[in-house]
């Protein structure tokens, strides 16, 4: 099977806000962040201004580890555009220190029927102009 | 028939196609036609309108036309209307007819769902797609990690019963073997060709666990669901089918930060507003733009266990049109195109009128659920015959 070498994909990005701007550009720091709250330490992801378990507003970006486990997955094999290279994996990652929240990632580096459910990963960002992807590879 | 309550009595459908050049304005006035006919009501007695999603500005193949727009184009009077995507997927738009109604806020709700996504992707010269430089709102979760079709995130949750329960593919594959059988019955159905085993299990994969036959396909096509009051039942000719109970829930709107599909707390909550049971369904008209939404609705309205659903279809006997519980009578989206939602309550009130045709199952049914989505929106109308 073919490895997937991250930066040969295209890749949509997100406008940036004020929202969203300290998840998208904390891997400039090597740094995955995510909003959490901080009267009750709720992760609140996507992230919004104001906590969803008690409705606080003290709501701060803080950096989480960068590692967690494939909640699950799929290998994506249609291409859904010309430029696409397929097949790759797709993947929902329970993050650690960061109960409830997932991300939907790709797992890059390994072979794309190598991933399972339960797999340790690890952050990798993925730099394309202003953004910082957050993709996960493999630990081990 | 209790003039408190809400009832679907008029239902059309335009011509079922792929790359359809009909206006889809026109597609929806030839839905409404039908409906209007089969209820004996004239257009001058609707005074309410509802649809999923209203106009699609981005994205027109997907809704094409809004609410509004039809109530203009028709010369609607409307003392009430609504047209949203943030509602609990297609059929919240009837939902919302059924409340509207039995609040006296309209007599006769024309509630309709018209795609056009088939010819918008052939044609897009006349229907281009909204490009931007940038995406934002749920889209910047997805798009990029190229998980932007739905099939992606479906065959996630697929993936997890495959790995908790030991879903197969034999098991998943019933849900289009069912849906093709039933579609060769249906004059409209957009595929009318029967498929095997082989077949699917040869299927070229999409997402994995889900092959192209687990996926709907694009359609141009418009339903109309025609919902009354009970107090204007007089006026109507045909055959009213109650909704009996309603359910649309949404835990969290997102794809991935919920920990199941909201077909789930929707199928529990549905039982608690009826005093029917779960015994008492005839036929299920359950959504399907992937064959695996089926499943987590079989097991979400409690006929079977939480992971069983493999196993409950597994041979495709008990949900065959002549099994205990038909299932997608008409085609579903896989067999009858991707009509998008209003398609199962459609079939659900034919079946129940005993106006199926050919595809029309036996033993009198009386009581029939139908569904809509299953991901992050999903809604369930228990309808009844009594
Ligand atoms: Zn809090």
């Amino acid at each position: 099977m073919k490895k997937v070498e991250a930066m040969t994909v295209s890749r949509a990005l997100p406008r940036l806000d004020a929202d969203n701007r300290s998840f998208w550009t904390g891997g400039k720091d090597g740094q995955l962040r995510l909003m959490q709250c901080q009267d009750c330490r709720t992760f609140i992801h996507p992230p919004r201004p104001v906590c969803r378990s008690c409705l606080s507003e003290r709501v701060e970006s803080v950096a989480v580890a960068g590692t967690g486990v494939v909640d699950t997955f799929t290998v994506n094999h249609q291409k859904w555009h010309k430029a696409m290279e397929v097949p790759y994996v797709i993947a929902r990652v329970a993050l650690d220190g960061a109960p409830g929240v997932f991300l939907t990632t790709n797992i890059v580096g390994c072979p794309v029927d190598s991933v399972d459910v339960g797999d340790r990963v690890r952050v990798k960002f993925e730099q394309q102009d202003d953004v910082f992807l957050p993709l996960f590879e493999k630990i081990g | 028939m209790a003039a408190a309550e809400a009832y679907i009595t008029g239902v059309g459908q335009s011509a079922v196609g792929a790359g359809q050049t009909r206006h889809p304005l026109l597609l929806t006035l030839d839905a409404t036609r039908e409906a209007l006919d089969e209820a004996g009501l004239t257009i001058a007695q609707i005074d309410g309108v509802s649809t999923y999603p209203g106009r699609a500005q981005g994205y027109l193949g997907f809704s094409p036309v809004g609410a509004d727009e039809l109530i203009d184009a028709l010369g609607i009077r409307a003392t009430w209307y609504a047209g949203g995507s943030e509602i609990s997927s297609q059929l919240g738009a009837v939902v919302a007819a059924a409340a509207a109604v039995r609040a006296g806020l309209a007599r006769h709700v024309l509630c309709f769902r018209t795609v056009y996504e088939a010819a918008a992707l052939a044609r897009p010269e006349e229907y281009p797609p909204l490009r931007r430089e940038r995406v934002d709102g749920q889209a910047q979760w997805f798009a990029p990690f190229n998980a932007t079709s739905p099939a992606n995130w479906t065959a996630q949750y697929a993936m997890r019963h495959v790995k908790r329960y030991g879903l197969t593919r034999e098991q998943l594959a019933q849900i289009a073997l069912t849906a093709r059988a039933n579609a060769m019955l249906n004059p409209r159905a957009l595929v009318r060709q029967p498929l095997t085993m082989d077949e699917y299990l040869a299927g070229r994969m999409i997402s994995t666990p889900l092959c192209v036959y687990d996926c709907d396909r694009f359609t141009d096509a418009s339903t109309v669901l025609i919902v009354s009051a009970g107090a204007a039942l007089d006026e109507v000719r045909c055959q009213p089918v109650r909704i009996a109970a309603m359910a649309g829930t949404v835990e969290r709107h997102s794809w991935d930060q919920a920990e199941w599909m909201a077909s789930y707390p929707t199928g529990r909550d549905l039982w608690k507003r009826t005093d029917y049971r779960v015994e008492d369904v005839d036929t299920v008209q359950l959504y399907d733009g992937f064959s695996f939404f089926v499943l987590t609705w079989l097991e979400a309205l409690g006929f079977c266990d939480v992971g069983s659903g493999g196993r409950f279809v597994e041979g495709g006997k008990r949900i065959a049109r002549d099994g205990e519980l038909p299932l997608n009578t008409f085609g579903g989206q896989i067999g009858a195109g991707r009509l998008h939602g209003f398609g199962f309550a459609h079939e659900a009130v034919v079946q129940l009128r005993g106006r199926a045709g050919e595809r029309q199952i036996g033993g009198d049914p009386r009581v029939a659920v139908c569904t809509s989505g299953g991901g992050p929106l999903a809604t369930a109308l228990l309808l009844a015959r009594d």
